[in-house]
């Protein structure tokens, strides 16, 4: 066994608090360290901050660029960005992803907009009410500066995208046309049909293309990080390079650098099912969690409450459509169960129970897509689900479009809404026009991640994160359209400016592939591998993926409670435990093998997921996307505590007691409200 | 089999002379000639219906052609050298373009549907080459070699195309070989615009399939008539 | 139901590769093409034999990461992407063949595997703006006309998956390549590099040895994007507008 998770780690005494606040679900579950500070962002006014950083990053020597070395992990908007314009910038940059090509990055899936305080609407957008609308929607659990600059850089967004050629929708006089998005006040969301994140995408990496044909990029597809390498000679540990699997020779290559740029997104799949692309994962950044970067607010998930509901147990991913339907279709289940399965065309009117309109009369269908996934899901687990029985409980709840039809005519809902019902028709095989449509929530996206400062450096000098990666700008919840807008900030505007003034003291002493740290890692990479290949046990990787991700999602998912999340650490942990011991990968190590691409997933998934329980256990609050059940008001909302857990909790990886480091969050240009929508 | 691929190199240097598009620029021009060519050819045969000495009066009038600026049959040769010309380029176009197919997918598939194609387009190649044998051989029917296959005299053009399509199996010949014209001209007279870059949008796109189906029926069907009548004895010495 | 299946197996570019036949049984209508194989791996991988390696990503139809020739159609009989593929598409008893996309330009990695990266390359070649990040305008400083901007729209919805080719019978990629020539000429942001564009761009296409166009419309057909044969004749247009400016 060689491979066993390293439960008997002990953390750095140093990194160690002094006491143990006894009230404290998590208790046992951790060990308390000291706290964290974030030095990089400047003082000052909020809205200087950006402009003095930039200022007082140390600049490289155009001279000096091309004898730095830069690797890039991933080739989404936030990671085609950073590439390009480091290449550009005359860098010379190392690009990797798991996909054939740069452009499958799953940016591409983003269908609604991008966020950008233009104020072309002149309907009172600054970049001001962008950060203000942004925190906000956090529940105020983000960093006011890393937002306000996020506000900031978002409209130079939209003029490069434009400069590139991106499509954006246009009004008949040319401009660009804006729409409001995600219940803002104000029209800032740019849009290309419902293809924005594909469009954006296609601009950065035709950006990151023209780059590998000046010869400063060049690009790794089919290429897949396992390992990072940290090395210490004397001044202190320093990311420098990384290992990685070539996915079709199987073969395992060092790539060294002067800096990483970690842009692998967010680990939404954990829960098997979710809205990610099959192979979205977070093991590019547990492996740098393991090797000392913390991971911040992993419990902070946003599920989005219009998915196409599951079928069986075959399905394999979920999909999305717009929330904009619940804007004209009513949301019911029967009253009684016995009706469940019955065509919902022939229940009668008053057996429906349109149940957010009941329970919540004011907002009635349009209420915040937390609320609204919750009440689906309480809905179902009564059990007056609608839809296939999918192990023995029924997923699903109307969505009905009769009385829309009856009011808008069948022509005035398909100018709305074509495109999304054709979708649900062609996946369902049922006409939403005449039979009412059914969704469920699904898992949609983290705003967890790695710890970053304002520079975006992760707690490991050298290692920067960006994008879904990181945690930094979406606080406990993230708005509509604005992870388009972060993807491309980090990338295009934010890091190529930090990373100068770390790279201004490269480049750093070159090293040998057979140095130590270097052999070490790919070592401990050979060895994962061929553990997975030497198991030869009875059950294939998926059926872990999938039981691991049912746990999730009934105890880590739309609400969680002490009793829930500690029983979901113990399955994880039995279940790894199981894994181990008992997967079956067949084929070799030395071939395209993507039974064992998952097994070194699943595997990091099993850690990541029972940190994401420790942190919701810790959190015994409700904030965003983060609902613990002891903690709501007499009607039912979510209820944070600012007076405890005004934090950022920053893990830092000690094996099977993580050490908890907190980062106060302070605002100086806002004022923390409690959120009210009724 | 291994199948190579041409290695990820970027290419230097680039010509757009040197690229396929060009060759089918130059197969679209090239196949414009013979589409003016044939309407006027299909124009010339119909006067066989007018009679023997206005068929063999229009046949002498090809050689007066430009006279006195040119010589005797002078124009009639600057028509052939530009057809002979033309030929030339079409088929090496052609074969080029062929080749390079035939390298572009060395394992074929077990099951392959056609999908949005005619029929007319999948026989572009063989269709082209069917097309080459019988100008050959038309050529030495009725220009170079003048063949009577009834025996008869050659030196009367009205009487040896009555002879000729008098023959029954001669008829079939021609009349596949129309066949075969119109198929080629359906295809290649909408394929010629869309190579020009003429068919930019839906409407120009429809107006060229249907102009070509519509010249291509035109010119195989006038190409047709005569044979037809011929052999109905409508047509006689 | 129950499909009998003949798969591309090939484990590795130096292969051989062969047909092999599969049965599965409980295909229920509402699987995915691609959920339909992951049923079948599972079931490979409990009797002991390497499940079949394909490529997927996204599974909503806009990665451009799945492929498939299934019965000799690029991503099915459906206008749509594979992952969006319903068995509900075929019937009980059905057999169903599963080739990998063929061209020179593509080869075979692993059983229905290729290699795209000939796209990559073409893109690489010219299919940009060049723009460096920092130096763009205001975006409201060139304005576009509607209908420019809804065509170019269009046609960039290309998601470069290669069925375009795949259904070619020269294995050409114009489509692929008319659909990047359309989408950046429409825009006037894209007309400094028009002439270079193309020239480079049908270059590259012919030296990673895909075939030439003969106008079949196979391609247009199989297109999951829907995108129009006319993004060809613009591409012929501007590369004769190129050679017209000496390129």
């Amino acid at each position: 066994m060689t491979d066993m998770p390293d439960t008997t780690l002990t953390p750095d005494p140093s990194h160690v608090a002094e006491g143990h606040p006894s009230s404290d679900d998590a208790a046992g579950y951790y060990t308390p360290g000291t706290p964290l500070t974030d030095t990089k962002a400047p003082g000052g006014p909020i809205a200087d901050r950006w402009q003095t950083r930039k200022f007082e990053a140390r600049l490289v020597n155009p001279a000096n660029r091309r004898k730095l070395d830069v690797i890039i992990v991933g080739t989404g908007l936030a990671g085609a960005s950073a590439a390009a314009t480091m290449g550009e910038a005359g860098y010379n940059v190392k690009s990797f992803c798991y996909q054939d090509s740069p452009r499958r990055a799953h940016s591409i899936a983003a269908q609604g907009g991008i966020n950008a305080a233009k104020n072309y609407k002149e309907d009172g957008d600054s970049a001001h009410r962008l950060f203000y609308d942004t925190v906000k929607g956090g529940d105020y659990r983000s960093r006011e500066s890393n937002v306000y600059r996020l506000a900031e850089v978002s409209v130079n967004i939209i003029d490069q995208c434009v400069a590139q050629g991106v499509p954006f929708a246009r009004e008949y006089g040319g401009l660009l046309d804006n729409r409001s998005f995600g219940g803002v006040q104000v029209s800032r969301t740019f849009y290309a049909r419902g293809q924005t994140g594909q469009q954006l995408l296609i601009g950065a990496y035709q950006a990151l293309e023209r780059q590998v044909a000046a010869g400063t990029v060049e690009t790794f597809t089919r290429h897949e990080m396992l390992e990072l390498i940290v090395v210490d000679d004397g001044d202190g540990p320093r990311a420098r390079g990384i290992i990685v699997r070539d996915m079709v020779t199987g073969e395992i290559e060092t790539h060294l650098a002067d800096v990483v740029v970690l842009a692998s997104g967010g680990y939404g799949n954990v829960f098997f099912l979710s809205t990610n692309a099959m192979g979205c994962n977070v093991t590019a950044a547990w492996r740098a969690h393991r090797k000392g970067a913390y991971m911040a607010n992993p419990c902070y998930t946003q599920i989005h409450p219009t998915c196409i509901p599951v079928t069986g147990s075959h399905q394999s991913k979920l999909t999305l459509m717009s929330e904009s339907l619940r804007n004209d279709g009513r949301i019911w289940v029967p009253k009684k169960k016995e009706d469940c399965d019955k065509d919902p065309r022939s229940i009668a009117e008053e057996d429906r129970d349109y149940f957010l309109e009941r329970i919540y009369p004011s907002f009635g269908n349009l209420v915040p897509r937390d609320i609204a996934s919750r009440a689906a899901k309480y809905m179902c687990d009564e059990g007056r689900g609608v839809g296939p029985e999918v192990d023995g409980v029924r997923r699903g709840v109307y969505l009905d479009f009769q009385d829309a039809i009856a009011r808008l005519g069948k022509e005035g809902v398909e100018e709305k809404y074509d495109n999304l019902l054709d979708m649900y028709e062609r996946i369902t095989g049922e006409n939403p026009y005449e039979v009412p449509m059914r969704i469920y929530p699904a898992v949609h996206y983290v705003m967890g991640g790695l710890w970053v400062d304002y520079d975006l450096q992760s707690t490991i000098p050298g290692l920067f994160v960006t994008g879904e990666a990181n945690f930094s700008d979406h606080g406990a919840n993230r708005l509509g359209a604005s992870a388009l807008m972060q993807g491309l900030a980090d990338g295009y505007f934010v890091l190529p400016h930090t990373i100068r003034d770390y790279l201004a003291d490269a480049p750093f002493e070159k090293i040998p592939e057979d140095h130590p740290a270097v052999v070490e890692a790919k070592q401990a990479v050979t060895e994962r591998i061929e553990h997975f290949l030497t198991v030869n046990g009875t059950r294939s990787v998926d059926s872990y993926h999938r039981e691991l991700g049912n746990i999730m999602w009934e105890y880590c998912g739309m609400e969680r409670t002490e009793d829930g999340l500690k029983k979901a650490i113990d399955l994880i942990r039995s279940l790894k435990d199981d894994f181990y011991r008992n997967v079956k990968v067949l084929g070799t190590a030395d071939s395209l093998n993507q039974s064992l691409e998952k097994a070194g997933r699943v595997a990091d998934f099993f850690e990541l997921g029972e940190l994401m329980c420790i942190d919701a256990l810790n959190r015994r609050e409700s904030c965003g996307g983060h609902f613990r059940a002891e903690s709501q008001t007499e009607d039912g909302e979510a209820l944070r505590h600012d007076d405890q857990f005004a934090y950022v909790a920053a893990w830092e990886f000690a094996g099977e007691k993580p050490v908890l480091h907190k980062e106060e969050l302070t605002y100086t240009a806002i004022e923390m409200k409690q959120r009210s929508y009724k | 089999m291994a199948i190579q691929n041409s290695g990820p190199t970027l290419v230097q240097g680039a010509r757009a002379t040197q690229s396929t598009i060009f060759l089918k620029i130059l197969m679209a021009a090239s196949g414009a000639v013979f589409i003016a060519f044939v309407l006027l050819h299909m124009y010339g045969n119909l006067k066989a219906f007018n009679g023997h000495d206005a068929y063999n009066e229009y046949a002498e009038h090809l050689r007066e052609l430009g006279t006195p600026m040119l010589p005797h049959s002078g124009a009639l040769w600057i028509i052939r050298a530009v057809l002979i010309l033309s030929l030339v380029v079409h088929v090496y176009c052609a074969a080029t373009l062929w080749k390079r197919a035939k390298k572009a997918r060395t394992v074929r598939y077990q099951v392959k549907k056609h999908t949005g194609a005619i029929f007319a387009s999948r026989m572009m190649r063989w269709g082209g080459v069917t097309l080459l044998l019988f100008i050959i051989w038309h050529l030495l029917n009725f220009t170079i070699g003048k063949v009577n296959v009834t025996g008869g005299a050659t030196n009367d053009p009205y009487n040896l195309v009555v002879d000729s399509f008098s023959t029954w199996w001669l008829t079939v010949i021609y009349l596949v070989a129309m066949a075969m014209l119109g198929a080629h001209l359906h295809h290649g007279i909408w394929s010629a615009t869309q190579t020009l870059g003429l068919t930019n949008s839906d409407r120009t796109r429809k107006l060229a399939k249907n102009s070509a189906f519509t010249l291509a029926v035109v010119i195989a069907g006038g190409f047709s008539l005569v044979p037809i009548f011929v052999l109905a004895g409508v047509i006689n010495k | 139901m129950k499909l009998t299946l003949n798969i591309w197996r090939q484990t590795d570019a130096n292969d051989a590769g062969a047909m092999h036949t599969y049965q599965v049984d409980d295909v229920s209508p509402d699987m995915s093409f691609l959920e339909m194989l992951d049923v079948l791996n599972e079931d490979l991988n409990a009797k002991d034999e390497e499940p079949i390696a394909f490529d997927s990503d996204c599974r909503e139809g806009i990665c451009g990461m799945c492929s498939l020739m299934i019965n000799g159609e690029p991503h099915g009989p459906e206008v749509t992407t594979t992952c969006q593929l319903h068995m509900r598409s075929f019937k009980d008893g059905d057999t169903i063949t599963i080739e990998p996309w063929r061209a020179s330009a593509f080869p075979v990695l692993k059983d229905l595997c290729v290699d795209r990266s000939a796209f990559d390359r073409i893109i690489q070649a010219g299919g940009y703006i060049s723009v460096n990040t920092g130096s763009a305008p205001e975006a409201h400083s060139v304005p576009v006309p509607r209908d420019d901007a809804m065509r170019a729209f269009n046609v960039a919805t290309c998601i470069g998956c290669g069925a375009c080719v795949a259904a070619c019978p020269n294995g050409s990629a114009s489509l692929f390549m008319g659909a990047k020539i359309t989408h950046l000429g429409e825009l006037p942001q894209g007309q400094p590099e028009r002439d270079s564009r193309v020239t480079n761009m049908v270059a590259q296409h012919d030296h990673e040895g895909f075939g030439g166009c003969t106008n079949i419309g196979e391609c247009a057909a199989a297109c999951p994007k829907e995108i129009p044969l006319d993004v060809i004749s613009q591409l012929n247009k501007d590369l004769r507008t190129a050679i017209k400016h000496g390129h």
